[in-house]
């Protein structure tokens, strides 16, 4: 597939039918949960079936948009009633949950934990809630996690995942693993045991190989502060055997062949720089990257060389072409006609401008290594935000195709 | 391109509240992912140099991206001249802990640190503001040296965290003194506090872009940190704001244009293209409409000074786009 094509409609239907999880990423800003959401409703109004919306984005307009007073961990069905006057002839069920990672880590731990005391143990640590908000890959984890959990519950024909914005785009993918190498590597063994062999509370027994470090740690965090951290993780460890094989399993789904990613980016120099690392690190990884979506580009009649020459001669002929219109108010006044004339071929230069530089960018993906993304989309970019249902049901439009829907009747 | 939009009055009247923003030591600029935060801040470097200043930029992202801005090589730890009176520097956690042992705790650094690196590294990952108190005490060093006469930076501008993480980064300190009841740790963070807190010394400032969501984190942004940090608030930077390309009288001029036989007349002359010329236009009314509704809504909600800058349509990156923004900040600073 050329990254320059912009034929859409068969591609994307094709793909979301093939697959049961379709995990969307890439950097701020590039309107990732926005799309994540059209996508879904595309599925759900022209595939059928029962489509998962997981968003990790708690933009109120979201919810607005989809028709919900609020959504969270519970999934809420999105009323597609709203749509039919877009021309989305829904044919399936499209549901909505928002990721929240506090009380998605509560119910992991309760379920992990040996026992229920040890499970409180652990929610009361103050360093708990450290760890998981700001635990790298912590959010990473969680909403992999959750997903995995949603996707073994068998409900959804359809799961669309939007992932949190992490500063490394790539850093989610490891999530899992690290998650297992953090709870059970050797390390955190190695770290809790002068307390394990202390006993508690009490003193610590170093042995050779740790001793330095302690005395390190203890000279800039102090004794206490380490203590603190040592029975946290001595609690947390109690989870080892659950967690771990959990982790295994997150990733195996990722792999799976049923799974697939969608890389969204704009033609922006450093978004767009991140979308193709972050393609070709899904390549390595052996991951399926089955598509590429290019989000706000601007129209390709920019590029024509038609209007070029039209934008030319409207500034070159203001004055003459603002006396042939000249007449009816308010064209009677030929100066400022020729003035808004003068404007709107300066403005169409401008506008030219990024558009050459968007196009710049797009060839540049033609770079990116075989195999590269199954279905490469472009979306244009809409004047307004994604504010309400009209929006969403466009960009759904723009992804899918003109053609919209469950109007392919059965 | 001068595309300095019209009619931001109220704008101009704030600005000068603004005026002062770089006779301050150390600036920190936020923001969401997408808006411009770090061209922002290499533009804000590389004004400050203009002007005569030696200027510390330090990324605290692990991107390195920041010395492309100045069309330079990638830098380390080490802060290096990437223009004439900028010097840039990549934060690194690992390098600010050595530094901290060797100079501050006076602990020998041994030829192990090494592996123990790896394990500090985990501790460091899973305790409170260990990371962000490396980071933000490197930074607040650079300036109590400066004050103190041994290092001779007269600004440090700091690409610093992205919205989400940026108040647990500056609050790093006096999270630690919480945490932390005793231990050199605790010692170690009251001076940086009061660094941080001096309105004299330090803003915290905030790029954005005049769209929802950028808007709507800044306002939430701006209203956490004064309520969680005792970092003074500096400015609001709103990047990429689009010319208004009509006044009202030739915007229904315009309007007029458009209606069919006009633009038959239009086509006749110009050809085919001009209905996309007249597209194109439209196109940029609208998308400037919809900005300007959410800029009102941060100047509603924000009280804080705002600075407009244009967006910019050219083609390249690098320093020519770095300079052209300095110069319009700086038009905004006047």
């Amino acid at each position: 597939v050329s990254p320059t094509s912009s034929s859409n409609a068969p591609s994307i239907a094709a793909l979301l039918a093939a697959r049961e999880v379709v995990v969307f990423c890439g950097s701020g800003g590039v309107g990732k949960t926005s799309t994540a959401a059209a996508a879904g409703l595309g599925a759900a109004a022209r595939l059928g079936g029962k489509v998962l919306v997981l968003t990790i984005d708690p933009a109120r307009r979201l919810a607005d948009a989809l028709g919900l007073e609020a959504f969270g961990n519970v999934a809420r069905r999105v009323p597609l009633d709203a749509y039919r006057e877009f021309g989305v002839e829904p044919r399936g069920e499209l549901w909505a949950a928002m990721l929240d990672t506090k009380r998605s880590w509560d119910e992991l731990v309760l379920r992990h934990a040996p026992d229920e005391a040890t499970a409180y143990r652990i929610l009361d640590n103050r360093m708990y809630h450290n760890v998981t908000s700001r635990f790298v890959q912590s959010h990473d984890y969680i909403a992999m996690e959750r997903l995995y959990d949603v996707h073994a519950s068998g409900e959804y024909d359809l799961i669309i995942i939007d992932t949190p914005p992490t500063r490394n785009a790539i850093d989610f993918l490891e999530a899992p693993a690290r998650m297992a190498e953090f709870f059970g590597g050797r390390l955190l063994r190695w770290l809790t045991m002068p307390y394990r062999m202390g006993g508690g509370r009490g003193g610590r027994v170093f042995n050779a190989a740790s001793k330095p470090f302690y005395q390190m740690a203890d000279r800039v965090l102090g004794g206490q502060f380490l203590q603190d951290i040592a029975e946290f993780f001595l609690n947390f460890q109690s989870m080892y055997a659950g967690f771990v094989e959990r982790a295994h399993a997150v990733e195996q789904l990722l792999h799976d062949r049923r799974t697939t990613f969608a890389v969204v980016t704009t033609l922006e120099g450093a978004p767009l720089r991140e979308g193709e690392t972050f393609c070709r690190e899904l390549g390595a990884r052996g991951f399926d990257l089955g598509a590429l979506v290019l989000n706000k580009a601007l129209p390709e009649y920019l590029l024509s060389a038609d209007s070029e020459r039209a934008a030319e001669i409207l500034g070159r002929e203001s004055e003459s072409l603002a006396r042939l219109v000249g007449g009816d108010p308010p064209l009677d006044d030929v100066e400022a006609t020729g003035r808004v004339l003068r404007t709107l071929a300066d403005s169409f230069r401008n506008y030219e401008v990024v558009a050459r530089r968007e196009a710049e960018l797009r060839t540049e993906l033609s770079r990116l290594p075989a195999p590269g993304p199954e279905v490469v989309l472009s979306v244009p970019a809409f004047p307004a935000d994604i504010a309400d249902a009209r929006a969403l049901a466009r960009i759904s439009e723009a992804l899918f195709g003109a053609d919209l829907a469950g109007t392919i009747a059965p | 391109v001068s595309d300095r939009p019209r009619g931001e009055t109220a704008a101009e009247q704030r600005a000068d509240h603004g005026a002062g923003l770089l006779d301050r030591r150390l600036l920190f600029f936020t923001g969401k992912g997408g808006v411009g935060k770090s061209t922002v801040t290499a533009a804000t470097a590389l004004l400050a140099a203009d002007q005569g200043k030696r200027v510390l930029l330090v990324e605290v992202d692990a991107k390195n991206n920041l010395t492309a801005l100045f069309e330079h090589a990638p830098v380390g730890f080490e802060p290096r001249q990437v223009h004439p009176g900028v010097f840039a520097m990549q934060m690194d956690t690992e390098a600010s802990l050595r530094e901290y042992l060797k100079v501050q705790a006076r602990v020998p650094v041994f030829g192990r640190i090494g592996p123990m690196a790896r394990a500090f590294d985990f501790v460091a990952t899973a305790a409170p503001g260990v990371k962000e108190i490396l980071t933000i005490g490197k930074i607040c060093w650079e300036l109590r040296e400066s004050l103190q006469g041994r290092a001779d930076w007269d600004l440090i501008v700091v690409d610093a965290a992205a919205t989400g993480h940026v108040i647990s980064q500056l609050d790093a300190p006096e999270a630690i003194q919480e945490l932390v009841a005793v231990g050199p740790i605790r010692h170690q963070t009251g001076w940086m506090v009061e660094l941080l807190s001096d309105p004299s010394l330090t803003a915290l400032n905030v790029v954005t872009s005049p769209e929802e969501m950028p808007v709507n984190e800044t306002i939430e942004l701006v209203a956490r940190a004064r309520e969680a940090l005792n970092v003074p608030l500096g400015v609001v930077i709103v990047n990429r704001v689009l010319p208004e390309l009509f006044t009202h009288a030739d915007g229904e001029l315009f309007e007029a244009l458009r209606a069919p036989d006009v633009r038959a007349v239009l086509e006749a002359h110009a050809g085919t293209g001009a209905a996309a010329v007249i597209d194109a236009a439209r196109l940029a009314v609208s998308m400037r409409r919809s900005r300007a509704q959410h800029l009102g809504e941060l100047r509603e909600a924000v009280d804080l000074p705002l600075l407009l800058l244009p967006y910019l349509f050219v083609r390249d990156h690098g320093l020519r786009v770095t300079r052209m923004v300095a110069e319009a900040l700086g038009q905004e600073l006047l």
